[in-house]
């Protein structure tokens, strides 16, 4: 005997605690299985693009720094990145590592607000505790370093707006050895929990030949077994001087591109920045941070293109030039606004309780999204 | 009840005003719906989180706008959202009060002055009891806005001034 059905629309959000922001989900459902998700964006949006074309360059970065609020140095980096290569600065040695070093504290930042939330969301509470707890060691390092916890509008067009305080590197040095043992804490208490297994394993697969469709990057795509990283396989400032591995999913505890592989990738990635943070810290030279910074930034007429890998994946700018002291266009390519595209595609078939799970794994940032 | 625990030998009664005990029941667990917007709202979940530990002053995140006494207006209140603040607010049962946290929504912040997008202060929408300023708020300036509505809530009066 079959029973006919009638499909129901569910709506979650845009206020709902784990949806990650504001974000409006359209849930259509035959009983409790999934037949499509349709993300309605656009509750935080705060015209970037608008704001671009009335500032000047360096006034910009603030504002790239709310695009992205978990990874703001990373922001900022990619943006000057981009405006130094229109205008062909180079930069002191000493900046290339502090930025290198800054980057990957914001990535393990980044990553355990992501990694705290996840456990949160699918019903442990403590891993959030112990990530926060973790992640004030590293905004205590921006805060000596730049003035602010979140928002820092340290790294300028052709330098950093001040150069380290110095106890910075000790007190790196000091999060590194402390932090190493914490990884495996978090491991003990919730990777390889057999409840968080159980929940996450085998939930919402994105093959590798579904994710390169959709432009998935970031730790989604390495974590369905495709190895691609920008600082490995596009370097941007130093990154080839460092040598770290690039983790990918191997469908440990289920298959290949599930959401406990896109978790673990994350986790495994923060070791990798801990490597990267180490040597640099080895090989920061002295230096004058300020000497590149141009006194007046009006690029020539051109455009330009240039991506860096944010902790959510591949964040391009794409700046026109009109050779006045505001860009004609500033866009972003944000990678937390391509992943979230694949949200349908991973939910199609599961429960309802699996879309939280699938919706913390893909790790959006809805200040990016809606820009 | 720590304070009065095991204090005294026999049974025992306190006085004291109906107001005084109800204010006190009032501001010492004020339930705060788990609500972020923007950037403020990881400011807010690093306040709740192990450093700062809102729950000291009986704060605790709610889902839900039903069981919450406070709403903590986290970041840009863009117009689309304006309506949804608006109608989550009026869910909340009496008594409520509302934080609005950071420049956004105090007065559109970063924001005002290019921005299409942006209400220029929630207080538009919905009465506001504590500004905190700042983008974002440290989250000492969160618990000293929450301290600001703490001591607002303690001399409420239950008293119509007006008909007395």
């Amino acid at each position: 005997m079959s029973l006919k059905t009638e499909e129901m629309i569910l709506n979650m959000g845009p206020q709902h605690p784990s949806t990650h922001g504001v974000l409006r989900l359209e849930l259509k459902l035959e009983g409790e299985i999934i037949t499509d998700v349709i993300p309605h964006i656009g509750y935080l949006h705060r015209c970037f693009e608008k704001h671009a074309e009335a500032m000047t360059y360096p006034q910009i970065i603030p504002y790239t720094d709310r695009m992205d609020y978990l990874a703001s140095m990373y922001n900022e980096f990619g943006y000057v990145l981009a405006v130094e290569k229109l205008m062909g600065i180079e930069v002191p040695e000493r900046v290339e590592y502090i930025r290198v070093i800054m980057g990957e504290l914001q990535r393990i930042a980044s990553h355990l607000v992501a990694l705290g939330t996840y456990g949160a969301d699918i019903g442990a509470f403590t891993p959030f505790l112990f990530c926060f707890r973790d992640r004030e060691h590293i905004l205590h390092l921006f805060e000596i370093t730049s003035g602010a916890r979140l928002l820092y509008n340290y790294i300028w067009i052709g330098g950093v707006s001040h150069d380290l305080h110095p106890d910075f590197l000790r007190l790196t040095k000091e999060f590194v050895d402390y932090f190493r043992p914490k990884v495996k804490e978090l491991n003990e208490l919730l990777t390889f929990n057999q409840i968080f297994i159980d929940r996450t394993a085998n939930v919402g697969v994105l093959p590798a030949e579904t994710a390169i469709n959709y432009g998935i990057t970031g730790p989604n795509l390495r974590a369905s077994g495709v190895k691609w990283d920008l600082r490995k396989d596009d370097p941007y400032s130093i990154y080839d001087r460092f040598d770290f591995e690039i983790p990918v999913g191997n469908g440990e505890k289920g298959t290949c591109g599930d959401c406990w592989d896109r978790y673990y990738v994350r986790v495994k990635e923060m070791e990798e920045s801990l490597k990267i943070i180490e040597q640099a810290i080895e090989q920061i030279p002295e230096g004058d941070v300020t000497s590149a910074i141009p006194r007046r930034v009006k690029p020539p007429a051109g455009q330009v293109y240039s991506r860096v890998e944010n902790p959510r994946g591949e964040l391009g700018y794409f700046i026109i030039s009109d050779g006045s002291v505001n860009p004609k266009r500033v866009k972003v390519r944000a990678p937390s606004f391509v992943n979230l595209e694949v949200l349908g595609e991973l939910c199609k078939g599961h429960m309802v309780a699996d879309v939280v799970a699938i919706l913390g794994s893909i790790d959006i940032v809805l200040g990016e999204i809606d820009r | 009840m720590g304070l009065l625990d095991k204090q005294f030998t026999d049974d025992n009664i306190i006085v004291t005003k109906v107001e005084d005990l109800l204010n006190w029941a009032r501001l010492s667990s004020l339930w705060q719906m788990g609500f972020g917007l923007a950037c403020c709202a990881i400011e807010m979940m690093a306040t709740s989180a192990s450093h700062y530990d809102f729950d000291r002053f009986g704060v605790i995140p709610r889902p839900s706008p039903r069981q919450s006494d406070v709403i903590i207006v986290s970041g840009t209140v863009t117009l689309k959202m304006a309506l949804r603040v608006k109608r989550l607010y009026e869910q909340m049962p009496d008594p409520k009060y509302v934080i609005s946290m950071g420049s956004c929504s105090n007065c559109g912040g970063p924001y005002w002055e290019h921005g299409y997008h942006v209400l220029k202060g929630v207080d538009r929408v919905i009465p506001v009891d504590v500004y905190v300023p700042g983008c974002p708020p440290r989250p000492e300036a969160l618990l000293e806005g929450l301290l600001k509505l703490q001591e607002k809530i303690r001399n409420e009066s239950l008293v119509n001034k007006k008909s007395a």
